[in-house]
């Protein structure tokens, strides 16, 4: 060692405070909010000049003002001379029913491919194979614009039909027809025959694990609940006096040609851009989701399987109790996060015009001018909708970890 | 024991006999993978019936009823009524549209020129034994955008014109797409490394910053980004300053694909083991020579597989600018079924078809590469 060294060694601790990590963290932090607050100043100011300069009112009031559009398919009630906020209410309510329909989907199709990945039989192992690559490795617009304009068109004619289900359910260039349910009063009692099924279950399949507990005595616990779910509404129904009758749709093959085909607002209709738009994102989600269930699965040792052999258990209580509950562990996270995929993927619907949150915003933006208050809405609902997923996902790998050990 | 003289031992080995036919070759093998149980034999049957069903039209279709040359729609109408298959003459004549949108044909050398170069600084920057990675990756990323930026647009020194100047309206298809996809993730991997060390600081407010900016561009969908970067973005802009649109839609791009990136590299970040920290700073190296010089290259190679699979995801994503009115491969396939002299009817599949087919070309291989890195990769940290 040097004099110098040891010098500067032997002397007391007085650094500076330019190195001092602690109040260089501070300044570095303290900059950047210095940086942060002027950037949204000269933003904030810029754009106050720009509204005014295009004579643009920013504020929520255009949401009262009619929106003088119409939307080819709505769940809420809807018109020509709703408000913009309605339509909004709409577009986010189509955005709700694309996701759980796709979700739903996705998911059979997904579990279904991702165990016929690891099934010992070739074929359907390749088979699945290739299904995940060709869809994972092309774009969804382009799958959605197959779909839509490639598949849907080689439908038949608005005056034509294919039938099948023995005659309930109808494609054409018009979409999918269907019986729809109507709801006579005193049909209410089935929906509450229905959720005292549910409670019911919940309740005996409790019962029945501390029966099990206790006593190692086992319950039916399925065929009860199954009994409870599905039987109750149906005796309700019966015991109510039917109030529900199905209406059927209306196919005209004669008169007028331009009478010809379904009749307008009979019957329950799914439009083709919904169709398209659901067929795509569930078949492009289930191909991801088929590899995490594979990858679930695989993350199970194959000691587990053993341990549960030895213990003799069969090959069903050995999926049912011992596997699947640890590779739901590993599925579960990625899996939510595919369903927020898909529910942001949803916004693709923009491309087929089909009405969901971002193609109504669209229209009502070009129509108002609203951009920051219609970026604002699209941003607050798809972020509101992924932070509740992620609270969800924290949740759920707390509560796995709390179970692990 | 009277008898035990009778018993015959055996003194040599008995020769070997060759395993059952059936249990061995073609036969053996199909025994088991295919008809081990009659469930199983069911579901091969099932399988390759599926199988057939969806790739005899398809071969049908694209090779057996396609038409391969032609001046117009005349070639590619079905003839005699039946369905006529993919219209190949279609791509051949729309193909330089395809690549280069409505770039101007005598300047198209300037984007092969650019291709080739991205492919010649690639190749080895990707072939992990290749040497100088260290000038190519400069290369790649720093020399290579600036001369591409130049080749693209155009040159103009002190009045002379060297390039021509060409508007980015005019850029379209496969130019396009990779313009984008390949900017935004060279743009998005310094920002990402950026985020990632900010989610991982000590510092609160650092550290807040990056989770809210990371988490916000996560929760959002591509789609209203860049809708956010065509309306929004000229509102923030001072009077008068106004960006070319290709440009807007790169910053919406680079700030999205940021966001990925950076969970990406957080991830190489955790893999690394406190005791390669510790080291450092007992080396006395401090923060950014510790960064640089220990932690970010061994972490970087470990996330190489992530960095692969976020591109994958943002070459996809790229056909979205179409809904923004950019022409990519998609959009420029889209627009030129509107021309009335090759529709026909099945223009619409063999232009999908088409596009699908680059596409996946492009992303499978990637895919391919980006497992191959894995395993490599693993191995490199096997003990």
């Amino acid at each position: 060692m040097s004099v110098m060294e040891q010098d500067s060694a032997g002397a007391p601790a007085r650094a500076s405070l330019v190195n001092d990590p602690k109040y260089r963290g501070y300044f570095y932090q303290l900059l950047l909010v210095v940086l942060l607050v002027t950037l949204g100043y000269v933003i904030v100011t810029n754009t106050i000049a720009n509204l005014e300069r295009q004579n643009i009112a920013s504020g929520w009031g255009f949401l009262e003002n009619t929106a003088g559009f119409g939307i080819i398919q709505s769940l809420a009630p809807y018109s020509e001379t709703s408000s913009y906020g309605q339509a909004i209410f709409v577009g986010f309510l189509n955005t709700v029913l694309v996701a759980v329909v796709g979700i739903f989907f996705a998911t059979i199709i997904g579990f279904i491919v991702g165990i016929a990945r690891l099934s010992n039989n070739w074929v359907i192992s390749r088979i699945a194979y290739c299904y995940v690559e060709l869809i994972r490795n092309v774009p969804l617009l382009l799958q959605i614009f197959f779909w839509y304009f490639a598949v849907l068109r080689a439908v038949p004619q608005k005056r034509e039909k294919w039938s099948f289900f023995f005659d309930t359910f109808h494609l054409n260039i018009a979409g999918l027809r269907g019986p729809k349910p109507i709801w006579e009063p005193g049909a209410e009692f089935i929906g509450y025959a229905l959720i005292i099924g549910i409670v019911a279950t919940i309740a005996v399949s409790r019962w029945a694990r501390k029966k099990q507990d206790a006593t190692g005595e086992q319950f039916p616990v399925f065929w009860t609940g199954l009994g409870l779910i599905v039987g109750l509404p149906i005796i309700t129904y019966f015991v109510t006096g039917m109030p529900m009758t199905l209406e059927h749709p209306n196919f005209v093959e004669e008169g007028p040609i331009l009478r010809r085909g379904f009749e307008l607002g009979v019957g329950f209709n799914l439009i083709p851009e919904f169709l398209a738009l659901t067929a795509a994102l569930a078949i492009y989600t289930a191909a991801f989701i088929a590899e995490i269930v594979r990858a679930g699965i695989q993350a199970v040792s194959h000691g587990q399987t053993e341990a549960a052999n030895a213990l003799g258990l069969r090959q069903g209580p050995t999926l049912r109790l011992v596997i699947i509950p640890q590779a739901m562990r590993v599925i579960i996270p990625p899996l939510t996060s595919q369903y927020l995929n898909l529910t942001k993927n949803s916004s693709l619907a923009v491309a087929i015009a089909f009405p969901d949150l971002v193609s109504v915003g669209g229209t009502v933006l070009n129509q108002t001018g609203q951009a920051i208050e219609i970026i604002g809405i699209w941003m607050a609902v798809y972020l509101s909708l992924s932070l509740i997923t992620s609270a969800f996902m924290n949740w759920y790998n707390q509560r796995m970890a709390l179970v692990e050990r | 024991m009277a008898n035990s003289d009778t018993f015959q031992i055996r003194t040599e080995e008995a020769p070997l006999l060759p395993a059952p036919v059936s249990t061995t070759g073609v036969i053996g093998w199909m025994r088991k993978n295919l008809f081990s149980s009659i469930s199983n034999t069911i579901l091969t049957i099932i399988g390759i019936w599926l199988a057939y069903s969806i790739i005899a039209p398809f071969i049908q279709f694209a090779f057996v009823d396609a038409v391969w040359t032609g001046e117009n729609r005349e070639a590619c109408l079905p003839q005699d009524g039946g369905h006529s298959g993919a219209c190949w003459a279609y791509v051949e004549a729309y193909f330089p549209q395809f690549i280069y949108g409505r770039y101007p044909t005598d300047q198209t050398w300037r984007v092969d020129i650019v291709f080739a170069l991205f492919a010649l600084l690639l190749v080895p920057l990707a072939i992990p034994s290749a040497p100088f990675k260290r000038t190519n990756a400069i290369l790649f990323l720093v020399v290579l955008p600036i001369v591409s930026y130049f080749l693209l647009t155009g040159l103009v020194i002190g009045g002379a014109v060297v390039l021509p100047i060409v508007e980015t309206a005019v850029w379209g298809g496969l130019l396009v797409t990779m313009v984008i996809a390949v900017t935004g993730i060279v743009a998005s991997l310094p920002l990402g490394i950026a985020l990632a060390l900010g989610r991982r600081s000590k510092m609160p407010i650092i550290k807040l910053v990056s989770i809210i900016f990371i988490e916000f561009w996560r929760g959002v969908p591509l789609i209203t980004v860049l809708f956010m970067s065509s309306v929004m973005l000229p509102l923030f802009l001072p009077e008068g300053v106004t960006f070319d649109k290709l440009l807007r839609v790169l910053i919406g791009v680079t700030l999205f694909s940021a966001a990925y990136m950076a969970e990406v590299v957080r991830g190489g970040l955790q893999a690394i083991p406190k005791g390669q920290y510790e080291g450092a700073m007992a080396l006395g190296l401090r923060f950014w020579p510790m960064m640089y010089l220990i932690i970010l290259p061994q972490a970087l190679k470990l996330v190489i597989p992530g960095i692969v699979n976020t591109f994958i995801g943002l070459f996809k994503d790229t056909t979205l600018v179409l809904i923004v009115g950019m022409f990519d491969l998609l959009g420029q396939i889209q627009s030129s079924f509107t021309d009335p002299t090759w529709s026909t009817p099945s223009q619409g599949h063999t232009g999908y078809l088409f596009a699908a087919i680059v596409f996946f070309v492009f992303c499978f291989g990637m895919s391919r590469y980006s497992i191959f890195m894995e395993k490599k990769l693993h191995t490199g940290h096997k003990r």
